[in-house]
């Protein structure tokens, strides 16, 4: 028997990806998560991260919000900002990078808010290495 | 009878005319396979969106604490309807059966003696509901400016949906909007999206799954419910820009064959005038050189 699962990325924009694989780690809400054949019925939601879709190839995805179901042996993940990384420039990092610090000096953010921008800054500037 | 002149002006303006429809034609189907692509790309979020939810609304338990979004006020006195349409016409029916379809569910409400409030996407739509019922519209959105649609526009509407759901101004949402199915058939469509509707789940999708919920389920609902609102309201815009394009290029083509017909027929009866002032100036003239 396969240890495989199916994993599909969707955006509003269309299918990102469909394919078999045997180990998805997901940047769940709070924290990293592996998930490999036979997790159970799981729902959860994303902070900003990076998707590792491991099989043959690795595949490598970068998310800032969504949200993964996990039901009989199907991973579904819904985003409206994956990217997969080999095509991200260094310019969309800087970019993004600018923009996220100059949200963080804005005083007013909850602590939530914060949370979910230090991640993104941490994993842009992983990125960037 | 009209003159040579009015007939030759005529066949010119109605040529001129047939031109014009024909590049929107053109134009609307180049855009059609866009809209079209987009729409189709974008069924699947929506779907498996609603999945969830629905999938969420089976394992709740305890539907009294569930958050209001989801399994709605309890009331059914207050409705919200928001009518998609498009911000451009000439586009056949398309706008019209928005609105005929969504004119038909406010007699109903009202006619039950519940409360109706409007919002409008697109200003065809507005023009055309707000003959009737321009008291009962709150709020109007327009697109016009905007050349592709993004989440952004859905998120705008979303937003303002769930604004007035929290400040308790209605207990029912519903979307109109044309269902693309294919370039000559869009369905009017009515959709409720909250609470959300249920009454869709298929039956032989009888297993319970309890889910893990994490962090806990009451923020993911949080999180979720929202969000698929926007979604919702994404999806009814694509299919409706979808739809508009197909529609505006059957209607253009037709237009186009129409004038066609009426050019052979105008182009007809210029030759026979013209024939027949010929065959008048010729009698006039052997008559003329006979009586000399």
């Amino acid at each position: 028997m396969s240890e495989k699962f199916t994993v599909e990325i969707i955006s509003p924009d269309g299918t990102l990806l469909k394919s078999e694989t045997s180990e998805v780690i997901i940047p769940s809400y709070e924290g990293e998560m592996g998930i490999l054949k036979e997790h159970i019925p799981l729902i959860t939601f994303l902070r900003p991260g990076i998707i590792k879709i491991k099989d043959n190839e690795e595949k490598s995805f970068f998310v800032e919000e969504g949200t993964v179901e996990f039901v009989n042996n199907s991973l579904l993940i819904l985003t409206s900002t994956a990217k997969e990384l080999t095509d991200i420039d260094q310019n969309f990092i800087k970019n993004s990078v600018i923009e996220v610090e100059k949200k963080m000096s804005d005083n007013k953010l909850s602590d939530k808010e914060k949370y979910v921008l230090s991640y993104k800054i941490n994993t842009l500037k992983n990125i960037n290495q | 009878m009209p003159s040579l002149d009015d007939l030759k002006k005529r066949i010119k303006s109605v040529k001129s005319t047939q031109k014009i429809t024909k590049a929107m034609k053109m134009v609307a189907a180049a855009k059609l396979r866009k809209a079209q692509e987009s729409a189709e790309k974008g069924r699947p979020y929506s779907q498996k969106m609603q999945n969830i939810i629905l999938n969420l609304t089976k394992s709740i338990n305890d539907p009294q604490n569930a958050p209001k979004l989801l399994v709605g006020t309890g009331e059914d006195k207050k409705y919200l309807c928001v009518v998609l349409t498009a911000d451009r016409g000439l586009c056949g029916g398309f706008n019209s059966n928005i609105c005929k379809l969504a004119k038909t569910n406010f007699k109903k409400i009202l006619g039950e003696g519940k409360e109706l409030n409007i919002i409008t996407v697109g200003s065809k739509g507005h023009d055309q509901i707000k003959r009737e019922y321009e008291k009962y519209v709150i709020k109007k959105f327009s697109f016009k400016d905007k050349k592709n649609i993004s989440f952004n526009e859905a998120d705008e509407v979303g937003k303002e949906i769930i604004s007035l759901f929290n400040q308790n101004k209605f207990d029912k949402c519903i979307i109109f909007y044309n269902n693309f199915k294919n370039v000559i058939t869009q369905i009017p469509q009515a959709q409720q999206i909250i609470p959300a509707e249920t009454k869709n789940l298929k039956e032989n999708n009888n297993e319970n799954f309890s889910y893990e919920f994490e962090p806990e389920e009451d923020e993911i609902l949080e999180d979720l419910l929202p969000k698929n609102i926007s979604t919702q309201v994404f999806k009814a815009l694509l299919e409706n820009a979808a739809s508009e394009q197909g529609s505006r290029m059957t209607a253009m083509d037709n237009a186009t064959r129409n004038a066609g017909d009426l050019v052979d027929k105008l182009t007809i009866d210029y030759n026979r005038s013209r024939q027949a002032s010929i065959t008048k100036e010729l009698i006039e003239i052997i008559s003329g050189a006979e009586s000399l």
